[in-house]
């Protein structure tokens, strides 16, 4: 520890300018920051929780030596989670004295604003979807758009504008691309090995140098709160105005993002976001692709992470059912020490996990299922995309030779305390013959697993009639059936 | 932009009216340059606001503790209802129950009770949290589902409507039905939440920047809470981030407790809802329970129907009566009921108070009527499409004696027919029938359902003394055009309409119209912009100035090349006199010169109309608006999820003043109608704690809600059959109710399930969860059948 050296300030760009901060709380928001410290009103609170994109400006870090632009919700971003990047508003585009951007002028030419309330992150959202595909089809921006509400047009207007932007100018000229190399050397400069230290008291955070550090600073600090995309932590502070000092921002040290697949499991690093992981999973295991594509919204997925999503322990998480039925494993750190645990052993109860003081979630390694083994994910909502889960059914299935179901493994979120295995109606499989008399047979077994809860989002009547028919729809995929087995969006290409 | 040269050889002006234009503010919205309340500069010193909130649905206030409120860091006051030095009331309907801070008694789960002022806003949010509230409590009536619509606690006076004999048609009818829908409520989520910044003047002086629909109403209830004349508050707002009717009345709370504190304190003091504030502490669409019962006959013509339209007024009257009438006046849609009768119940319940909310009652009296068709329907085993058009007023010219609404008005500009017959065509409507058939019976877990829904939406306030409306234009001396209205501007281009109808009056471009904030202190005593009816009578209240202007400057010119007046004659951006064309700029200069008046206040009031609502009698609608729209789902059997594969929609707004505004107004308002009537659930839990009070919760729809066709067109070929603004038409709400195509087409993919013999009467908001407990019940109904 004594090695690290540290600095007691946080370095990033806003816009085109440097800008060094060290008086700046563990609970400041990019967006108070924006509007109030430094009067750049183009960006919007419309929710405070990450649900609406009013707010939504674009952060590029650097990504394995790469500079890459994502958009994010700046009413959940943490200053402290800033250090070392190149925060982009609205401001920085065209003005409307002057030329505006081919976004900007894309969304006046279609009528894409009424009030215009929403319409500077939407523009940031479209803005940081062309620079990424220039030319993207209906479904690429339903994709980049499914964290931005517009109350007004009905969306037609801005998908019309979306699909135009193209014709009003070339990516390759656009200036933050021209200026990619500039900004990567400026941001290269800031990484400086150190661990951050701003603030004291009540009212500090702390960024660690890497990962062996982050270790340290956790042993030293075992009540502190530790901060990855803050797309939960975010509303502890502007919903429940909780303290979270000491925080410990982890969203930006290198050694979390790794991604890598050895004999046929992948391990996912601690701070990678859902939209770092997507390629790679939705590929090697297609049927989480539509699934991470429905978490949050495009903002969301950008600075969220599988394993904040495990490490919260919520009941809702999306990830940790189909991650139980995959048979993922976790591997949790204590200082020096590790750990490695199945994930369904990991919650324990509603709000408990088997974590220990300054341990914490390092990776999560997931099998990738076999030719011949089964694996399916279906999550259920009010609205398809950008909901929480009422219900999701996580199925992995291995038959034997003689079509008798060899091991099954179901897993369910938003139907008990936890992330929860369906034993009964799995033991109600095995053994048996792969036949929908089994399912039917299987399906009744339910009520011996789940006792689901009524809220808003759903009544218990519906949770356990849903939570069931999806077994059964389970059972069609698996029979290769042409017919289809659910609404869809897009038809499968 | 600032600089403009007009074109003197131009054949037409640019911007003037029936020309698509893009938003005024278009360029600042994309450039994040539009000035919201919350993004003007704050004068130096400025307070802010956070609000403490009961905890219960209803009790008396036993003791409240705010030592720790005062003590909190930051914190310069905390008013209570002692601190408002007028009336604690800002009742719009003038029932004197709705305080602006709580007294004595709570009556819902959200209620402000006091209110902290601090240096900054973070510190009033903490602080609120610090009081000590104890209550004693009441028991609470959360839902009206259960209530009796005659002996239970109402809000205001109901209204009824009675034509024919409503009871001996259906007691005589070959055929009768009786049933229930449960509709639910809608936040109204515009994406800028409640806000107003007070500035304190001298003596008894306020200013309020206010995101308000009705400035006028907001100072008339600021005065009031301040104790001071009407002439001491001036309320400004340039622009809303989106209304919908919930800043019509919902705004007043904020500007009056951000007025007190600015005079308490002689400071400016701004009050910004959060989004969790805003949804629980003000009034949504209400939710309704509509009783009917119908008799008809074997073809399906109806021969009487009889309605109870119940509605959840929550715990203050606000604009509950209003709204329930407008229901009714809506409850036969576009359909001729031979005999009717109809009631609202405006229910108490220890809810928010409901409100405004585009379409204003509207929506729900129609939504009624649908049901009662798809009953009909069902009942004698035809498609739901062919008893509509059974059922259709007459159409226009045509004298027959299917025209009389129930509120006794004749309806002598039906066209309807016209608009459903292109459609249906447009649409493809009884080819994609027959697929669909085809398709569901051999698709065991996907149904597919289709609906055609019509609209008629009638225009004008049903409160008379609403249809007026004042302008202030002036002419500066160089020939720029300073407009302003008392309509405001919450992002449905109303400003832009208004500029286009005085451009066109001085045949000047329009660049050279000058957009202005709407503001209390240039056009007193103004409506709300509400009721669709912005552009109808600002529109016509600014051409009214602007001609006046004109007139003067006719008979200046007349007098001073001696010509008659008659050879004044205004072309695009110049005068012809007599023989010679003079630019518009040297005439006004020349104007002034001469010591001509170039300033002039319009005004308008809608002609023709009256009701009498004891009587249950009157024109109560200058004109109505029309539409139609056809909507095609695919529905999940085994989950009850869905999405919307195919929309059409045909749509009347008359000659269009714009049509690209008037399209968008289209297509946002049948997204937001079908957010009501599928996704946008209220939930409130056993306590009255509304539960669903942000978007994360709360769910509008998405661009991936979108229908995946949408086809969206203006009739071509229609006009206001009143002289109105150019003879278009309004366009605000009558769109919104086209949402009803969408839960019409799921109800028909669930009635799939059971062969299309049983009535799905699918309730809304028809959530999955609703479309797949109705197919539970439909197969189960089918099942004991056989």
């Amino acid at each position: 520890m004594a090695t690290i050296k540290t600095r007691n300030h946080i370095r990033f760009i806003l816009n085109g300018e440097d800008v060094t901060l060290g008086n700046v709380a563990p609970d400041a928001t990019l967006l108070d920051y924006l509007r109030l410290q430094r009067t750049l009103r183009g960006t919007k609170e419309g929710c405070a929780e990450g649900d609406c994109g009013a707010c939504t400006v674009l952060v590029g870090r650097l990504s394995g030596g790469k500079l890459v632009y994502e958009s994010v919700n700046a009413c959940i971003r943490f200053m402290g989670s800033l250090d070392g990047c190149h925060v982009v508003t609205v401001e920085h585009l065209g003005t409307s004295n002057g030329k505006l951007h081919p976004v900007q002028q894309a969304m006046v030419d279609f009528h894409g604003s009424q009030c215009g309330f929403c319409t500077p992150g939407f523009v940031m959202s479209l803005y940081g979807l062309w620079m990424a595909s220039p030319e993207p089809s209906d479904a690429l921006i339903e994709k980049a758009l499914q964290g931005n509400l517009c109350r007004c047009t009905g969306y037609e207007a801005i998908m019309r504008a979306a699909r135009a932007i193209s014709d009003y100018g070339k990516v390759a000229k656009d200036p933050l691309l021209v200026e990619r190399k500039a900004i990567t050397a400026r941001l290269e400069a800031f990484k400086d090995g150190t661990r951050v230290e701003v603030g004291e008291g009540k009212d500090r955070f702390v960024i660690p140098a890497n990962v062996d550090d982050l270790a340290a600073v956790l042993e030293a600090e075992p009540t502190a709160t530790v901060v990855a995309g803050s797309t939960d932590v975010g509303l502890w502070v502007t919903k429940h105005m909780r303290n979270i000092s000491p925080a410990v921002f982890i969203a930006n040290i290198d050694g979390l993002h790794s991604l890598s697949e050895d004999k046929g499991v992948i391990s996912i690093g601690a701070g990678v976001t859902y939209t770092e992981a997507f390629e790679t999973l939705s590929k090697r295991i297609p049927a989480l692709g539509p699934l991470i594509d429905r978490i949050g919204g495009q903002q969301v997925r950008n600075m969220g992470t599988i394993g904040g999503n495990i490490a919260n322990g919520s009941p809702i998480g999306d990830t940790p059912p189909p991650l139980i039925a995959l048979g993922a494993t976790l591997t949790l750190r204590k200082g020096k020490t590790r750990r490695t645990i199945s994930l369904q052993d990991f919650f324990i109860a509603y709000g408990k996990q088997d974590r220990a003081p300054g341990e914490f979630v390092e990776a999560v390694h997931v099998p990738v299922p076999d030719k011949g083994e089964h694996f399916a994910v279906h999550k259920i909502t009010k609205r398809r995309d950008e909901d929480i889960t009422a219900t999701l059914g996580a199925f992995w299935l291995k038959l034997a030779k003689d079509g008798t179901v060899d091991q099954v493994r179901i897993a369910y979120g938003g139907m008990a305390a936890t992330p929860k295995r369906a034993s009964a109606v799995e033991a109600a499989l095995v053994g048996q013959p792969w036949t929908e008399a089994t399912v039917e047979a299987a399906m009744a077994r339910y009520t011996d697993d789940y006792t689901p809860l009524t809220d808003m989002r759903a009544t218990s009547e519906y949770r356990a009639l849903a939570a069931k028919n999806l077994l059964l729809r389970f059972y069609m995929e698996t029979t290769g059936t042409k017919a289809p087995l659910q609404v869809s969006r897009y038809e499968a290409a | 932009m600032t600089q403009h040269t007009p074109n003197l050889k131009a054949q037409k002006i640019s911007g003037g009216v029936h020309t698509d234009q893009r938003h005024d503010s278009a360029h600042k919205h994309v450039a994040g340059e539009a000035v919201y309340i919350d993004d003007m500069p704050e004068p130096a010193g400025t307070l802010h606001v956070g609000l403490g909130l009961s905890n219960v649905a209803h009790g008396t206030l036993k003791s409240v503790d705010l030592s720790a409120v005062r003590a909190a860091p930051g914190v310069v006051d905390v008013l209570t209802h002692a601190d408002v030095p007028g009336d604690n009331d800002i009742s719009p309907s003038g029932m004197h129950d709705d305080p602006v801070l709580a007294q004595g008694k709570v009556q819902f789960h959200g209620q402000p009770i006091f209110a902290v002022v601090a240096e900054t806003r973070e510190q009033a949010r903490r602080a609120a949290r610090l009081a000590k509230v104890e209550y004693d409590e009441l028991p609470a009536v959360i839902s009206i589902w259960d209530l009796d619509t005659e002996k239970d606690k109402q809000v205001t006076t109901p209204l009824t409507l009675n034509r024919g004999d409503a009871a001996a048609a259906i007691a005589a009818a070959p055929r009768r039905i009786k049933g229930r829908m449960k509709l639910g409520g809608q936040d109204h989520f515009y994406l800028e939440g409640q806000v107003s910044l007070a500035v304190p003047g001298e003596d008894d002086e306020v200013t309020v920047y206010c995101s308000t629909q009705g400035p006028s109403e907001t100072q008339h209830l600021v005065s009031h809470v301040l104790g001071v004349p009407s002439h001491a508050v001036t309320v400004e707002v340039r622009r809303m981030g989106g209304g919908f009717g919930g800043k019509e009345t919902q705004a007043n709370q904020c500007a009056a407790l951000a007025a007190i504190a600015a005079k308490k304190h002689k400071r400016a003091v701004k009050v910004r809802l959060d989004r969790d504030e805003d949804m629980t502490a003000t009034g949504k669409r209400h939710d309704f329970a509509i009783d009917y019962e119908v008799g008809f006959d074997d073809e399906g013509n109806i021969l009487g129907v009889d309605y109870m339209f119940a509605l959840n007024a929550g715990f203050s009257a606000d604009l509950s009566g209003p709204v329930g009438d407008r229901a009714l006046f809506h409850c036969d849609n576009a359909y001729f009921y031979p005999n009717v009768h109809a009631k609202s119940a405006p229910l108490y319940t220890n809810t928010v108070s409901n409100t405004a909310f585009r379409g204003f009652g509207g929506p729900q009296g129609m939504v009624g009527a649908e049901r009662v068709i798809d009953e009909v329907a069902f009942a004698v085993g035809k498609d739901s499409l062919e008893i509509r058009k059974l059922n259709f007023y007459d159409q226009i010219g045509t004298p027959g004696e299917r025209n009389l609404t129930p509120y006794h008005q004749k309806v002598e500009d039906c066209i309807i027919q016209r608009i459903v017959a292109e459609l249906e065509e447009s649409a493809q409507y009884a080819r994609r029938r027959r697929e669909i058939a085809a398709f569901n019976a051999n698709s065991r877990f996907i149904k597919r359902g289709l609906a055609l829904t019509p609209v008629k939406f009638g225009i004008s306030f049903t409160k008379t003394e609403s249809n007026q409306a004042g302008a202030l234009v002036h002419v500066y001396a160089d020939g720029s055009v300073h407009m302003n209205h008392g309509g405001t501007e919450m992002g449905q281009g109303l400003h832009l309409k208004v500029a286009q109808v005085v451009a066109e009056e001085f045949q000047i471009d329009l660049e050279r119209v000058k957009i202005t904030a709407t503001t209390t202190a240039k056009v007193p005593n103004t409506a709300p912009t509400a009721a669709s009816s912005g552009a109808d009578l600002n529109g016509m209240a600014a051409q009214d100035a602007a001609r006046q202007i004109r007139k003067r400057l006719t008979d200046f010119a007349a007098d001073k090349y001696q010509v008659p007046v008659d050879q004044v004659v205004f072309l695009p951006n110049r005068v012809r006199v007599g023989n010679q064309e003079i630019s518009f700029n040297d005439l006004v200069k020349q104007a002034y010169l001469n010591r001509i008046q170039l300033s002039a206040a319009g005004h308008y009031k809608t002609p023709k109309i009256h009701w009498d609502r004891a009587k249950g009698r009157g024109h109560a609608f200058y004109y109505y608006a029309y539409g139609a729209a056809c909507a095609e789902v695919s529905v999940d059997v085994l989950t009850g999820e869905y999405v919307v594969e195919r929309a059409d929609i045909l749509h009347d707004t008359g000659r269009s003043l714009n049509r690209a505004i008037d399209i968008g107004q289209v297509e946002g308002g049948f997204i937001q109608g079908m957010g009501w009537l599928t996704t946008e659930e209220l939930w409130w839990d056993g306590k009255g704690r509304l539960r669903t009070h942000a978007p994360s919760t709360y769910k509008i729809p998405l661009a991936s809600d979108r229908p995946k066709i949408f086809n969206v067109a203006l009739t071509d070929w229609s006009e206001a059959y009143e002289p109105t603004i150019h003879r278009s038409k309004a366009v605000g709400e009558p769109p919104l109710p086209h949402g009803m195509a969408v839960l019409h087409a799921l109800s028909d993919a669930v009635a799939s399930v059971a062969e299309h013999k049983i009535c799905p009467r699918l309730d809304a908001p028809a959530t999955p969860e609703r479309v797949l407990m109705a197919i539970e019940r439909l197969r189960a109904e089918a099942a004991q059948a056989q």
